[in-house]
């Protein structure tokens, strides 16, 4: 059974990273506009480019 | 599509300077709100105009709320170009005040909805592992181990994730109150307390599992309500943003500056150039021109002003520029008077409880006290204190209004995102409760069963030349008359040089003339009294004298709708300011037998209130400025699109487009919605027939208790997906 003390924590680990990008993606306003974030896969990187 | 319902126009602001912002690293900075923007090509257009001047540093348009950032180095005045190139691609684009603190709540409740997501999914791993063996296959000290971890996620889930409860619960308390929070807390807080105790003295099963399962699907619920709520405050709050105008004023050297409207003070000279609306309450200096009042009095004809004449905040100046001087300060105006008027009637109705509400006043008391008699009556019956307090907990937690919290908020997310699909915008979360009670509609006549504007009805009474010519006169005007004139002739004009005086219409050098009835020579009394306005073309040369009549226009599906009302058994009545002659004209083709003209806003509240005091409910639908007052004193209120801001604030619901038909669909989907939400109910109380008793009884496991739960929340949830689709 001490493959738990090692699979435990390491599920912890996968799962709270998952929770931290969450937080960063929050942060980072990624889900201020979900519709125009959709939308802007349609145009050309170099067109906006400055 | 809610942008396209609350574009407003902003089109008489001559300049976008002083609203923009300094950022400390001498960029200059301004929130837009852009309208008409529907696709990717649309952003890369006006992002990609805006970035092709040198000085634009940033701009950024948000698709889902219409908010545009630009930020570049250079001066402030240089926004009026960028302005002009996006208006130039033919976007709508408006200045919108930047709200002085973020609404965080709902972020907020999306962390507190995240973490307690991450946790639940973890805790189920382990719990699979302790569910599907029993002890003696696993042995304690693995038992142990595994709660330990359980228990170290839980933990923190539930002191982070449980805050808006808690919170919530806590101010209830504080003021001697309970609310649904109280009993959410203290279950959870009990489950963790006796889980703590339980984990310490080696107990086969513990409830931390439960406690965030609770914890994850009442966060939902919150979640979805607090959308709801958030889309209808930014909708109505982004109106008010939206009400901002500058104005030129005369600065002591004689030159002039354009500042911010609010800031005018009394004694200011302001100038108002033709087309802009007056910024504040004004007295005419110098000048004559003609004022379109229909802002404030509902009134279809403009007013001539001259020398001494008052001015009244909001109105639009449509002849020729005047210069004025400033009366009262922004705040004192008359809109400031009527937005008084519009508060005091709001508090009228705050009384209104909403059904989950009054369905938590029963509940919460119930759930308490199964509690404690679960408690004392194991207590009497001898068991052991830490199992007693384990029981009544089960309880608590198995009682607990994951279904009934489910309940509103999904029929209400559901149903106003359907709604605004069909171009109804539900702005007030009990705006569908009480819309699905009413049984009276009062409509108001122009701009809401009329469209608000008049057109040409004898356009085959009159011939192409005559026709002609008057359209080319017209065309240098904005006399509402004039708009419908060009607007109802689509032939080539001629260029014909015309004077417009002031308050009789429109003289070209020969001396023909298109006006009113004795300016042109008409010495008709009788026509005072008819149902059309009318406006007469005098050809002096020619001795001829050519009548155009004019009516404002009954919406195209008005009589359907008034029919389908009518089959439904409401009671119907108009109220108008209006001439009599016109509203019995507008009943008598709508088959509405009950009607009043000549109304003042005043005795339109009171026909409400006494509508009130005989217990209805009434729907206000209506447009203008002098219908606010009504509209917030009615149980419910509607307006189009078209209505002016304060009219949309006033009223809850508000529908784009030039039908009517959205009214019938809105009160449809109303009723529809309350029909899901009971069911809802019914099904979280059979639920608890059922598992109350049984928890009572101490048969419950925590392991039912979680199945339990979390299938009547999904239950629920089915249920309310069974929301009429409607037509988009």
């Amino acid at each position: 059974m001490s493959v738990l003390l090692f699979l435990i924590p390491l599920a912890l680990l996968l799962g709270g990273i998952g929770l931290f990008a969450f937080f960063w993606a929050l942060r980072q306003g990624q889900f201020d506009d979900l519709e125009g974030d959709a939308r802007r896969i349609l145009i050309d990187d170099d067109s906006l480019q400055k | 599509m809610t942008q396209a319902v609350l574009s407003n126009d902003q089109s008489n602001i001559t300049s976008y300077a002083p609203f923009v912002d300094t950022l400390d690293s001498n960029e200059c900075q301004i929130y837009l709100f852009v309208t008409g923007a529907t696709c990717a090509a649309c952003i890369q257009r006006i992002e990609g105009t805006l970035l092709s001047h040198d000085y634009v540093s940033y701009a950024r348009l948000n698709f889902s709320s219409g908010q545009l950032t630009i930020r570049w180095i250079g001066p402030q005045s240089k926004i009026d170009d960028l302005v002009k190139s996006i208006r130039d691609l033919g976007y709508g684009v408006n200045y919108k005040q930047q709200k002085n603190q973020k609404d965080e709540t709902e972020s907020f409740l999306l962390r507190c909805l995240g973490v307690s997501a991450f946790a639940m999914g973890n805790i189920m791993l382990v719990s699979i592992a302790l569910w599907s063996y029993d002890t003696a296959e696993m042995g304690v000290s693995i038992r142990d181990f595994l709660h330990l971890i359980v228990a170290a996620i839980a933990l923190p889930t539930i002191a982070y994730s449980g805050q808006p409860f808690f919170r919530s619960a806590f101010a209830a308390l504080k003021h001697g109150r309970t609310n649904m929070d109280v009993p959410i807390s203290l279950g959870v807080l009990l489950a963790c307390i006796i889980s703590l105790i339980g984990l310490f003295e080696h107990q086969e099963h513990l409830y931390f599992d439960s406690a965030v399962m609770l914890v994850f699907f009442l966060l939902m619920g919150r979640y979805f309500d607090a959308r709801v709520r958030q889309k209808a405050t930014s909708a109505a709050s982004s109106l008010l943003h939206m009400m901002v105008q500058v104005a030129t004023i005369e600065t002591t050297d004689g030159k002039t500056e354009i500042i911010d409207a609010r800031n005018l003070r009394p004694g200011m000279i302001v100038r108002i150039a033709n087309g802009e609306r007056i910024p504040a309450d004004c007295e005419v200096l110098t000048g004559q021109s003609e004022i379109d009042m229909s802002l404030v009095t509902g009134e279809t004809l403009p007013v001539a002003v001259k020398e001494g004449s008052n001015l009244y905040a909001g109105t639009l100046n449509i002849q020729s520029s005047l210069r004025a001087s400033i009366s009262k300060p922004a705040a004192d105006s008359l809109l400031a008077d009527i937005v008084r008027l519009v508060e005091k009637a709001e508090k009228g109705q705050s009384f209104y409880l909403r059904i989950a509400d009054r369905a938590s006043r029963l509940y919460t008391p119930f759930v308490h006290i199964m509690a404690l008699i679960t408690f004392v009556g194991w207590y009497m019956a001898g068991l052991p204190f830490m199992e007693c307090l384990m029981r009544a907990t089960t309880v608590l937690i198995i009682t607990c209004p994951c279904a009934l919290g489910l309940a509103v908020p999904v029929v209400q997310v559901l149903a106003v995102g359907r709604l605004m699909r069909m171009g109804v915008l539900v702005k007030d979360g009990a705006a569908l409760e009480k819309l699905s009670s009413i049984d009276t509609i009062i409509f108001d006549k122009t701009g809401t069963l009329t469209y608000g504007h008049p057109i040409l009805l004898n356009k085959d009474q009159i011939s192409s030349q005559d026709m002609k010519l008057a359209a080319s006169m017209a065309i240098s005007s904005r006399h509402p008359l004039s708009l419908a004139l060009v607007k109802s002739y689509d032939g080539p004009l001629d260029d014909i040089q015309v004077t417009e005086v002031p308050g009789s219409g429109l003289q070209t050098e020969t001396g023909i003339r298109l006006g009113r009835a004795e300016w042109c020579g008409v010495n008709s009394k009788s026509t005072q009294e008819n149902q059309f306005i009318e406006l007469y073309l005098s050809i002096p040369h020619e001795h001829r004298l050519v009548q155009f009549l004019f009516q404002d226009e009954i919406r195209d599906d008005a009589p359907l709708v008034i029919k389908e009302l009518q089959n439904q058994e409401m009671g119907i009545h108009i109220l108008s300011g209006d001439r009599e002659a016109v509203v019995k004209e507008v009943a008598n083709k709508l088959n509405i037998e009950s009607y009043d003209a000549n109304v003042r806003p005043e005795d339109k509240v009171r026909f409400i209130e006494t509508l009130k005091e005989n217990h209805k409910k009434v729907l206000m639908v209506g447009d203008g400025l002098n219908d606010t007052p009504v509209l917030s004193a009615a149980t419910i209120a509607m307006s189009p699109s078209s209505a002016i801001d304060m009219a949309q604030n006033a009223a809850s619901i508000i529908f784009s487009g030039q039908k009517l038909w959205p009214i019938i669909e809105a009160y449809n989907m109303a009723k529809d919605s309350q029909i899901k939400i009971k069911q809802n109910f019914v099904l979280a109380i059979v639920y608890n027939i059922f598992a109350v008793p049984l928890a009572v009884m101490g048969l419950v496991t925590p392991l039912i208790a979680a199945i339990a739960m979390s299938s009547s929340s999904l239950i629920v949830i089915a249920n309310s997906f069974r929301l009429r689709k409607g037509k988009e």
